[in-house]
């Protein structure tokens, strides 16, 4: 028969636990939060931005700028964005599964790799496999800054610009909703042709210097926030993700507390029953 | 003479990747373009340049507005203006205290033959035009 106390040192076990997942799950809601902030807060930069670059591309000649230059694909950078820190579920397995089966294919077609890790998760998690990784980012996700962004994208286009790689790509989560998170692999450089519709309404702008050095002073800002928004989007998936892990466990823990108390009860019965019985019986056979 | 009436009043929008610094209707702007600052009042012509480090001052009424910027564009119209900017700071909320140690170390590294020189010269003009601007903050510092 198991041993009463020791059920009921389970449970206190369980509540401790439940009481982590618990504070873990509002920190998470609170970090969410903050971070949706800085993601709207980031969204009238990014549409003047394209607003600008819109109306540059359709005014100066498609400039051969080193950052637009088209190569044959043979070696190839991949930029993985994972989080820091665990415990938000599956949010890290899947993006290194996706990473990893998206590298493979890449090995097949007999392209040269190399890896970018931004996030500690993704660092230990390639640097025990056959890969290998020129760099990587790590911690910046305590606090996200425009500045560290755009230092690495300096210096991924500055990798590109030398020519030691022809692609680099990007694989991050989007945040799609607080439940759910969406796998993206994104082309960063070269700068895929963006689509330009004809601006709606015509400015007849004064350019100074250039159009052209506008349009080139441009792009690597164009780069460099594309990075930052990519991060700014896996940190909040992240949060997402580890809250509504964290609110899971919370409500596993919670079954399981009920679950030990009735089986605690269960047995605190069946001893008092047992009790009863050696009572009567011992007074029946006195009897 | 003219059958369009020009705007009386410009709105002013500062953005970085980071936040909306300033949104504002304002009487005049003042920018530090790549060729040299310009001014803008209501009814300027589309304009669009890039900024370097330096101040922007703002009006409103009498009352002049400050804030300092590192690299970015802005796009003039009649009656907008728009600034993106990878840095701005109100001269309100610029870190003093940082910006003299950034200055400091910046001219102490420019001394170093080996130093990274275009990248230290950046960091003291940023400094020195964060000094600057800072001096010229509307009176309470809040």
């Amino acid at each position: 028969m198991p041993n009463l106390r020791d059920i009921r040192r389970r449970i206190r076990s369980v509540q401790n636990t439940q009481q982590i997942t618990k504070a873990m799950k509002m920190v998470a809601a609170a970090k969410l939060r903050r971070s949706q902030e800085r993601m709207f807060a980031a969204r009238p930069y990014a549409n003047k931005m394209l607003e600008v670059l819109n109306s540059l591309a359709s005014r100066a000649q498609q400039s051969v700028h080193p950052l637009l230059d088209v190569r044959p694909e043979e070696r190839v950078l991949v930029v993985v964005v994972t989080a820091d820190r665990g415990l938000c579920g599956a949010f890290n397995t899947n993006i290194q599964r996706h990473a990893g089966r998206f590298l493979r294919e890449l090995a097949q077609e007999g392209k040269e790799i190399t890896l970018a890790c931004i996030g500690r998760k993704g660092r230990e998690f390639f640097r025990r496999r056959e890969f290998t990784i020129t760099e990587s980012w790590v911690g910046i996700f305590n606090k996200i800054r425009y500045e560290d962004a755009s230092e690495m994208a300096e210096y991924l286009s500055g990798l590109y610009t030398e020519k030691k790689v022809d692609a680099i790509y990007l694989i991050y989560n989007e945040f799609k909703s607080v439940i759910a998170q969406r796998i993206v692999t994104e082309k960063l450089l070269p700068i895929p042709r963006l689509t330009f519709e004809e601006p709606t309404v015509v400015e007849d702008y004064l350019y100074e210097p250039t159009e052209r050095e506008l349009f080139e002073t441009l792009l690597p800002r164009h780069v460099a926030f594309q990075v930052y928004r990519s991060v700014l989007e896996s940190a909040a998936a992240e949060h997402g993700a580890r809250m509504t892990a964290m609110e899971s466990a919370t409500n596993n823990a919670r079954d399981m507390i009920d679950r030990l108390t009735l089986y605690a009860n269960r047995v605190r019965q069946a001893a008092i029953t047992k009790e009863i019985i050696e009572v009567v019986s011992g007074a029946q056979a006195l009897g | 003479m003219a059958q369009f009436t020009l705007p009386t009043k410009i709105t002013l929008n500062i953005v970085t990747p980071e936040r909306n610094v300033v949104c504002e209707v304002i009487d005049e702007v003042v920018l530090p373009g790549t060729l040299g600052y310009l001014g803008a009042l209501p009814g300027h012509t589309p304009l669009l340049t890039s900024l370097k480090i330096g101040e922007i001052k703002y009006r409103v009424g009498s009352q002049w507005w400050y804030l300092c910027v590192s690299w970015g564009f802005v796009e003039i119209l009649p009656d907008r203006v728009t600034v993106l900017a990878d840095i701005a700071e109100p001269a309100e909320e610029i870190d003093v205290e940082r910006a003299r140690e950034a200055k400091a170390s910046a001219e102490k590294r420019l001394k170093n033959p080996d130093a990274e020189f275009l990248q230290e010269q950046i960091a003291l003009e940023q400094a020195l035009i964060r000094l600057q601007v800072a001096a010229k903050a509307a009176r309470t510092p809040s």
